[in-house]
């Protein structure tokens, strides 16, 4: 008997142990970063873990470098490219939703031909190779005077958002009962009342949570704004790959950006914790 | 017309049933119209797409896009002595990836679904290492190798590793990037997974231990059976999305060192966008599409019978 509770006690100090060690090498890329954020230029190649820390790599990031010297460049454009992220990573959160909000209530409550192939032509938007739709669109995108503007970007992001928006909600419409939408319809409301005064409100939770998602996976796109866009719509993900790729590389810098724009995801995956599971799964898994 | 609806089955009312007016068939077309012109916008690219495979459009030759050429495009790359390695890569990061964070996260979440203090605290924590763009986690786990700045080879020194040149050399350039989307990904392996531990009943569990079966004995016979629509949940995303993956891949090495890294995303984003030789790109995007199409097509299947057995149907 003694011996099993001795088993058990082993097996749990070796379980957390290797929790505890997991943890570290999901975590520590992150507080590396931190750290780095913190690091002055001069320290950055001498020293490790001890050191004294500056903020000065947030505030040239933020505000510009006080100390540029000619020939360095002073990367101000950070604001900017922030800017751009928000832009188009709620405008296409709000257009997703607009266009979505009502496709996933048809799909969850109408029965028509070809319902369910409409609903994964969506969702293979998710997992097609981008450049598929890329590539001609970056033909398409000059002709039609769309390359590098806030449009193309949020047209193009409507890939990331939409398939997720429409899966996500159909699987919370399909959650409420049709009866609370019978009773109101016998009570003669007609069916935009009835989706706009009780369903959207019964939804309102996953519906926030599945918008912050989409947000969040809209501002870690890369590949869009890489290709169809320049320096007017230059988002935080695409400005990023500057910092190392320039003939001095400021690692500081870069993880001080970096640190400004993981910020927001962060926040909102916090806020969001409830939902995520389902949003990440498009509503397969209920968490 | 409180009246009028008063006999309702579904949310269709009777009479609409038996003979539904126009206006109540097209209510669904109607509603979802808006989602369909953004499909229609999305679609049509595509459909452009197979059309210029076909053609000899280069975006610096004007007037190449009415060129046709038949499939000598699909040919170029069936031949390019680079096609095998490039598919080697393709496959070999996905298969790697997605088992490795398969089975990590699997050990991950039956730990975390132990309802101890840490294993709270720890599971908040997760979503960081996903949240974070894939582009900028990249970066920051270039710099870890980075030779001068990085962390990691002084770490691996200290318990008498010896020093590694990760990305930058093609023995362990796979290995680099494959740990990256390891990294980033076994959360979301783990979260599914964990939730899935979550949702199961408890009487079969309790009856297995009253029986003292073993662990191993419950984990084949109750857990994994219990927890296969969510394993293939994991295996649906992390595959798809590796065997498309563009970020890491770029952020690390843009393909290199070499020829070394260059999946079907990154051969047709490196012909068709930098080399603006865009009808020669595309057949590795399509095909590319075509073998996450049909394997999505079968996981799907695959994960509704799983399902059902699970569910004892």
């Amino acid at each position: 008997m003694e011996s099993r509770a001795l088993t058990r006690r082993a097996g749990a100090i070796f379980s957390d142990g290797f929790l505890v060690l997991y943890f570290l090498f999901a975590l520590f890329p992150i507080i590396w970063m931190v750290l780095i954020s913190l690091k002055s230029t001069d320290q950055l190649f001498t020293t490790q873990f001890v050191f004294t820390p500056t903020l000065d790599n947030y505030q040239a990031i933020l505000f510009g470098d006080p100390r540029a010297a000619a020939g360095v460049v002073a990367r101000q454009e950070f604001p900017r490219n922030f800017l751009n992220s928000v832009i188009v990573s709620s405008g296409a959160v709000v257009v997703s939703l607009l266009v979505g909000v009502p496709a996933a209530y048809a799909l969850a409550r109408y029965n028509f031909r070809g319902k369910e192939n409409l609903a994964f032509t969506f969702l293979s938007f998710r997992f097609a190779p981008e450049l598929v739709v890329i590539i001609p669109l970056s033909v398409a995108y000059r002709r039609l005077g769309l390359y590098d503007t806030y449009f193309g970007i949020i047209w193009v992001y409507q890939l990331v958002t939409l398939p997720l928006l429409i899966w996500v909600l159909r699987s919370y419409f399909e959650d409420i009962s049709p009866d609370i939408e019978q009773a109101a319809m016998i009570d003669g409301y007609p069916w935009w009342q009835i989706f706009g005064r009780i369903l959207l409100p019964l939804v309102r939770p996953g519906l926030a949570a599945a918008a912050l998602l989409a947000f969040v996976f809209a501002w870690n796109n890369f590949i869009f704004p890489l290709v169809l866009g320049a320096s007017n719509v230059q988002t935080v993900t695409v400005s990023s790959l500057g910092y190392i790729s320039s003939a001095q590389a400021f690692f500081n810098r870069m993880a001080a950006a970096s640190v400004i724009a993981s910020l927001p995801q962060i926040i909102l995956a916090l806020s969001i914790q409830r939902y995520l599971i389902r949003g990440l799964s498009f509503g397969a898994v209920k968490g | 017309m409180a009246t009028e609806h008063a006999s309702v089955t579904g949310l269709v009312t009777h009479e609409e049933q038996l003979q539904p007016p126009l206006r109540v068939r097209a209510r669904p077309v109607l509603i979802a119209l808006p989602a369909l012109i953004v499909l229609i916008g999305i679609l049509y690219p595509f459909f452009t797409a197979v059309y210029y495979s076909f053609t000899g459009y280069a975006l610096n030759r004007p007037g190449s896009d009415s060129i046709f050429v038949g499939l000598r495009n699909y040919e170029r790359m069936f031949t390019d002595p680079d096609f095998l390695n490039g598919t080697y890569i393709t496959f070999a990061y996905a298969l790697v990836s997605t088992g490795v964070e398969l089975s990590l996260g699997l050990v991950v979440a039956m730990l975390l679904n132990r309802e101890t203090r840490l294993a709270k605290i720890l599971q908040t924590t997760l979503i960081f290492p996903m949240m974070i763009a894939p582009v900028i986690g990249t970066l920051v786990w270039k710099m870890m190798m980075q030779p001068s700045v990085g962390i990691l080879n002084p770490m691996m020194a200290t318990i008498g590793l010896p020093p590694l040149q990760w990305a930058a050399v093609p023995e362990t350039a796979l290995f680099s990037v494959a740990l990256v989307d390891v990294w980033m990904f076994t959360p979301f392996a783990a979260l599914i997974l964990v939730a899935g531990l979550r949702s199961f009943p408890q009487e079969p569990f309790e009856a297995a231990r009253v029986d003292g079966a073993s662990f191993w004995f419950t984990f084949r016979n109750l857990t994994l059976p219990m927890l296969t629509p969510y394993l293939i949940i994991v295996i649906v995303f992390r595959f798809m999305d590796s065997l498309k993956m563009f970020d890491i891949i770029f952020a690390m090495t843009e393909g290199g060192p070499g020829n070394t890294l260059m999946t079907y995303q990154l051969t047709a984003y490196r012909t068709s966008i930098q080399f603006q030789k865009l009808a020669q790109g595309l057949p590795y995007a399509l095909v590319l599409y075509v073998v996450i199409y049909i394997s999505s097509q079968y996981l799907i299947k695959f994960w509704g019978k799983a399902q059902r057995r699970a569910a004892g149907l």
